[in-house]
């Protein structure tokens, strides 16, 4: 006799939505077979983070969305978060499902496809189903368990050999109804000596009540593929982020993430590169800002199987308030990766004598010819630096300003999508500015 | 006539509960030169780092004035922007904020809102003033002194103080660790800067920068006092004997201030490996 997990889902109402998108057999068996793990494994031991005490629970439930054709006729609230130019590829999604998409002809003609999982789900069956839930499995916890039993909506992205996606493959997930679920799943798999860009904004906009938003993401590099992944959340205070994100690097393979955690709420975020091929690379880079009492657990991850195999983290948080990070960075080496190499770097700006923040660099070698490297640091903003720059007649707060916008600027200028980071800017003022 | 009156009187400050300047006199006008000398440890930084308001200098006495101001009861930004300028020693490195990015606000914060400088016209005044202290123009874009070397570093100084046209110029040892080229340039720099409108501070420890900058008035500081002014000729003396014979005259034994004196300890209690 197994204690019974209390679940946030059951059978009737997850095969009733499957049935509704017209999900093909495997997925529905897939997904009850997750519901029962869910039920049996625990929750993920995160570093000094006290999940068990977030809101795990409030997942809603599906709802269908209401797509538009135009632009114009998108909500308010989700149209101000429109790109202002530059959309060549965009879908949105609303709450539980997508409800907009446009897609140049170009794209479809190289054989890219770019659509919403719920429509690939049903046109590509049989490619999806190599992949999905295939990096990142639903054995692993209740989480990943629960994220396959219940996710609706997101994007399948799928390069065929050697194609070069020009522009960016753009997506945004808003949610308004606290009700609605929020737990897109987004795959990308990158064909050998293929290239693309994904870049996504996730914002939840005049929630009433509390939200749990269990996103998956899933990269699947070929060889010689290079996969750039660039994502800014923006969720309020009342919705608790899970993102867990992973990649898998075969042979001279890329794969670059770029991340902005820009939520008001908790969040556990966890990106993970597999670099599994000789010669293979990742990138991650991290910022955060945080504020008020949110608790952030934040973990960049590389594990090198490849010879020659090389990564390259940075995550930079910036706490204010009562605020908590937990940032962990982990370069994995196992034996046989020679001549692999790693490099880490966690910093922690503390704003206020009430925020906490923990960095933790992990090592973890198992081969002999390997070289590796980490810096972390926490502390507050440079005296010497402050009055340094004071003393050129710069104001104090603007002399803070431009240290923090300083510490955070190898991740922002990072980012592909120049309105994106646009908005990434002005989202780090408004969390520093509050 | 110069329109700049520079004035420190009976300046007393002190470090930690510590003091180190016990009463310093210097009057500065438009269009002169003063330098600082004298040997290590005698209070001609803390002289430097007082006046800008650096934090962990407290002034216990004296007053500071400029055009009639009290310097003293002005925070350092708001020093500098009444028309002081202290090229420093040691200046901080900042990660992420380009050189062009910095002293395009330290201008902004010159002029009212709304009148900011314009970028093009900002870029041209840097690139011409990059050019006459033989900065390469990339380091426009690089982070604030991040990897400069030493000479590099100075030289930032002293475009800085260029572009930012102080009333008041400090210039802490700004000759330490400079090869002769680069303190010619230095020199240079600072020599173009002459003008009636402007006065300068030069703390030194070695008579060398002042064959390249004359200055108007030497003085020598030694226990947290000025102990002796004079012209130019007192800086050749001291080149030539040393500062001995000056603290003879005076009866100084130990010329330096605020100074341990506890001898060297070996460090008993670290841990050494085990092997």
């Amino acid at each position: 006799m197994t204690t019974e997990t209390l679940l946030p889902a059951n059978r009737d109402s997850i095969q009733a939505a499957s049935k509704a998108n017209g999900e093909p057999e495997w997925l529905i068996n897939l997904r009850m077979r997750a519901l029962e793990l869910a039920g049996q494994l625990e929750l993920p031991k995160l570093e000094k983070t006290r999940i068990d005490r977030w809101q795990m629970d409030a997942y809603g439930v599906n709802k269908a969305g209401q797509p538009v054709t135009e632009l114009e006729e998108l909500p308010e609230t989700v149209k101000e978060l429109l790109p202002q130019s530059d959309i060549g590829h965009l879908i949105v999604q609303r709450n539980s499902a997508a409800i907009y998409a446009t897609i140049s002809e170009e794209l479809s003609k190289q054989g890219v496809i770019y659509t919403d999982m719920a429509t690939a789900v049903r046109d590509h069956s049989e490619l999806l189903q190599q992949h999905f839930m295939s990096v990142v499995k639903p054995e692993e916890h209740r989480v990943t368990a629960l994220h396959a039993a219940v996710c609706q909506g997101g994007v399948f992205v799928y390069v065929p050999k050697n194609v070069r996606v020009e522009l960016p493959l753009q997506a945004l997930y808003i949610t308004d109804d606290a009700a609605a679920s929020f737990s897109p799943h987004i795959l990308i798999v990158a064909e050998q000596g293929s290239d693309v860009t994904y870049v996504d904004n996730v914002v939840s906009t005049g929630l009433r009540s509390e939200l749990v938003h269990n996103a998956v993401v899933e990269i699947v590099a070929k060889p010689s593929a290079t996969v750039r992944f660039a994502t800014v959340h923006r969720l309020d205070k009342g919705v608790t982020d899970l993102s867990t994100r992973r990649a898998i690097v075969e042979q001279d393979a890329r794969v670059e993430w770029i991340l902005g955690e820009m939520n008001d709420g908790n969040c556990m975020s966890d990106t993970t590169s597999i670099l599994k091929g000789n010669g293979s690379s990742s990138d991650h880079k991290v910022i955060c800002v945080g504020t008020g009492d949110q608790k952030l657990n934040i973990t960049t991850r590389a594990v090198h199987f490849g010879r020659q195999s090389t990564s390259d983290m940075i995550t930079r948080a910036v706490m204010r308030d009562e605020s908590t990070a937990i940032v962990n960075g982990i370069t994995k080496i196992e034996k046989g990766a020679t001549g692999a190499h790693g490099e880490q770097t966690e910093r922690v700006l503390m704003l206020s004598p009430k925020a906490r923040g923990d960095a933790n660099p992990m090592l973890l070698i198992d081969e002999d010819e390997v070289t590796a490297g980490h810096a972390a640091s926490v502390g507050q903003v440079n005296k010497d630096q402050l009055y340094y720059m004071m003393s050129r007649g710069i104001s104090e707060d603007q002399a803070t300003r431009l240290i923090i916008y300083g510490f955070l600027a190898p991740v922002v200028s990072e980012i592909p999508v120049e309105s994106l980071e646009n908005k990434l800017s002005e989202w780090v003022e408004r969390k520093l500015g509050q | 006539m110069s329109n700049v009156q520079f004035t420190i009187q009976g300046l007393k400050a002190q470090v930690e509960g510590k003091e180190i300047l016990k009463g310093v006199d210097i009057e500065i006008k438009g269009g002169e030169i003063h330098a600082i000398m004298g040997p290590n440890g005698t209070g001609k930084s803390t002289l430097a780092s007082a006046v800008m308001g650096h934090p962990v200098y407290e002034v216990t006495d004296g007053s500071i004035t400029l055009n009639g101001e009290d310097v003293l009861e002005m925070e350092v930004d708001e020093r500098a922007r009444a028309g002081l300028f202290l090229a420093m020693q040691y200046p901080s490195e900042i990660a992420g904020v380009t050189n062009a990015d910095f002293l395009r606000s330290a201008i902004n914060a010159r002029r009212s809102e709304g009148d900011e400088i314009s970028l093009i016209k900002f870029i041209r005044q840097m690139e011409g003033s990059m050019n006459k202290l033989s900065i390469d123009p990339q380091f426009m874009h690089r982070y604030l002194n991040e990897g400069f070397s030493g000479g590099e570093k100075k030289r930032n100084e002293i475009l800085q103080m260029a572009m930012l046209d102080p009333k008041i110029c400090i210039l802490d040892e700004i000759d330490s660790g400079l090869d002769i080229d680069a303190l010619k340039i230095v020199a240079d720099g600072v020599n173009e800067m002459r003008s009636e409108e402007r006065g300068f501070l030069i703390i030194t420890h070695y008579q060398r920068l002042l064959n390249y900058i004359s200055p108007d008035f030497v003085h020598v500081m030694m226990q947290g006092r000025i102990v002796r002014s004079g012209g130019p000729e007192l800086a050749q003396r001291l080149e030539n004997d040393g500062y001995e014979w000056l603290k003879e005259e005076l009866g100084i034994e130990d010329e330096t201030v605020g100074q341990e004196t506890e001898e060297f300890q070996m460090p008993m209690n670290t841990t050494a490996p085990k092997y």
